[in-house]
């Protein structure tokens, strides 16, 4: 292996990495805000809405990122007429993706919530809104955190299919540099050492907060 | 005698079905201030789901629930506020595991009635305090024994300032050991005149804390009376076969052997 070469594209893939980090972030949080709002949406079944919010989990839990994101692209703006900026679509596209998924594990969290905390919360004098916030929703949070956890590294290695739309992401600097200098085997090895430095930290911050939900406050 | 206290809750013609089965066919009660009602009955007559329509947790399909002249309906825009003067206490002790003792107690005082973090602590201590669990007030709710957590129970429901305090059988799933911490602190609201609704099987506690006993089946009230006639001397037969089932005849006429 030529660690030489390595070194000389490290720069390229630490701003590659940043790109990642940038449209991850926004992305996933995107996908928290979209999930949650699905989610209650869902649990209310409020009418129309929850048609709509169900043929939108089914669409993009069951097609590729990719064609996610060339839709996004390449087709919309020829039928919209204005075009999306790159980074703006990669970051939309994730979220929108990533929404299909955090609601599914919200909704699971709500389920998993006894109905008897509702009616306790209810006799108190809670209005459904207070029930929601104070007591269900803190509930099914902590036992959703492993599939939150779960989903957020799936999108973290989602991002790989950026290159698609011309992002500067670590797959593209990848191909790039193996399309210019060859160097196959020194390009995928600083790939996986740099999704690595990216999900790894998600991984184990996941397990740490699992844990002290487990032991914490929380279980019996 | 008539009794001059005021009616705070008063059940019309209340009928309650799920599909076909009618759980409570017309059924008239009517509660005054202070009293303590205990009612009692086979299982599957509708003890609880009685507490729920009063609580305005079940929808009803006939007749009507007036708590001091307001409707209770589970639909309407204002139940949450009138579900405020109601203490409920259900047999599963289900206090909310996210939040410790103190904040179990003095959330509804905080986010409902909007009162100052302090005072409701305050008055949430004492509360804690007067069940005997002020030293469990920052820990979680798994950490408490059955009983513990149901006095917690009672305490938070006290902690709204409820004008009826409903109990459905709060001691059935605890261990017996534990039955009595429980129920001192419901004997000790009696006292102090606090109106109550409570179902329970816990027979010689009914005859303690009852002003008033209703026996309860197939959806009516069969027979109601102070505790004193009703457990010694129930009017119907239904009544006293149900008593019956509560006692032991002995096996052996000779126990003591010479
Ligand atoms: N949510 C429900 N759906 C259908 N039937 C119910 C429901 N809740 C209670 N019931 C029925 O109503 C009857 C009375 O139940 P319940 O009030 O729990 O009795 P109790 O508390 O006296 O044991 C039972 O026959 C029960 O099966
Ligand atoms: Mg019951």
């Amino acid at each position: 292996m030529d660690f030489g070469a390595m070194v000389d594209y490290l720069p390229l893939f630490e701003q590659a990495m940043w790109l990642t980090l940038r449209i991850g972030w926004i992305g996933i949080l995107g996908s928290l805000v979209i999930g949650l709002v699905v989610a209650m949406i869902t649990h209310y079944k409020i009418p129309v809405l929850y048609q709509i919010s169900l043929f939108y989990i089914e669409l993009y839990r069951n097609t590729p990122l990719l064609i996610q994101l060339f839709f996004m692209y390449f087709a919309l703006p020829r039928v919209l007429g204005v075009g999306i900026d790159a980074e703006a679509c990669g970051m939309l596209g994730l979220a929108l993706l990533g929404g299909a998924y955090m609601a599914e594990s919200f909704r699971s969290g709500l389920e998993a919530v006894e109905p008897i905390q509702t009616e306790s919360a209810l006799s108190l004098g809670m209005t459904k809104a207070q029930v929601m916030r104070y007591v269900v929703l803190p509930q099914a949070v902590s036992l959703s955190v492993q599939s939150f956890v779960a989903n957020i590294i799936f999108l973290l290695k989602e991002t790989s299919v950026f290159s698609a739309i011309s992002l500067m992401d670590l797959m593209f600097v990848a191909k790039d540099l193996i399309g210019l200098y060859y160097n196959t085997t020194e390009c995928l090895v600083l790939l996986v050492i740099f999704y690595l430095i990216i999900i790894l930290p998600v991984s184990i911050l996941g397990t740490v907060v699992e844990r002290k939900l487990r032991y914490g406050a929380f279980g019996s | 005698m008539a009794d001059e206290r005021e009616i705070v809750l008063r059940i019309e013609n209340l009928t309650k079905s799920f599909g076909d089965n009618v759980v409570i066919d017309g059924l008239d009660l009517e509660v005054r201030a202070g009293e303590v009602i205990v009612v009692i009955g086979p299982s599957g007559c509708g003890k609880s789901t009685l507490l729920r329509c009063i609580n305005g947790l079940e929808e009803i399909q006939g007749g009507r629930i007036l708590l001091d002249d307001q409707e209770v309906d589970g639909r309407s825009k204002n139940i949450a506020q009138i579900r405020q003067k109601l203490g409920m206490v259900f047999q599963s002790y289900d206090l909310f595991p996210h939040k410790t003792i103190i904040e179990n107690v003095t959330l509804s005082p905080i986010v409902v009635q909007k009162r100052p973090k302090e005072e409701a602590i305050a008055e949430g201590e004492a509360l804690l305090e007067r069940v005997g669990l002020l030293d469990k007030r920052d820990d979680y709710p798994r950490q408490l024994s059955g009983g513990q957590k149901q006095r917690v129970t009672i305490a938070r429901a006290l902690a709204m300032q409820p004008e009826i305090m409903l109990l459905d059988e709060i001691t059935a799933a605890l261990d017996p050991e534990m039955v009595h911490e429980v129920l001192d602190v419901i004997l000790d609201l009696a006292r102090e005149g606090k109106t109550m609704i409570i179902v329970t099987h816990e027979m010689s506690f009914a005859r303690a804390v009852a002003d008033r006993v209703i026996f309860l089946e197939g959806g009516h009230i069969v027979e109601e009376g102070i505790p004193e006639l009703f457990f010694t001397n129930p009017k119907t037969e239904r009544a006293r076969e149900f008593l019956h089932t509560f006692e032991f005849t002995a096996v052996r006429s000779h126990t003591v052997e010479e």
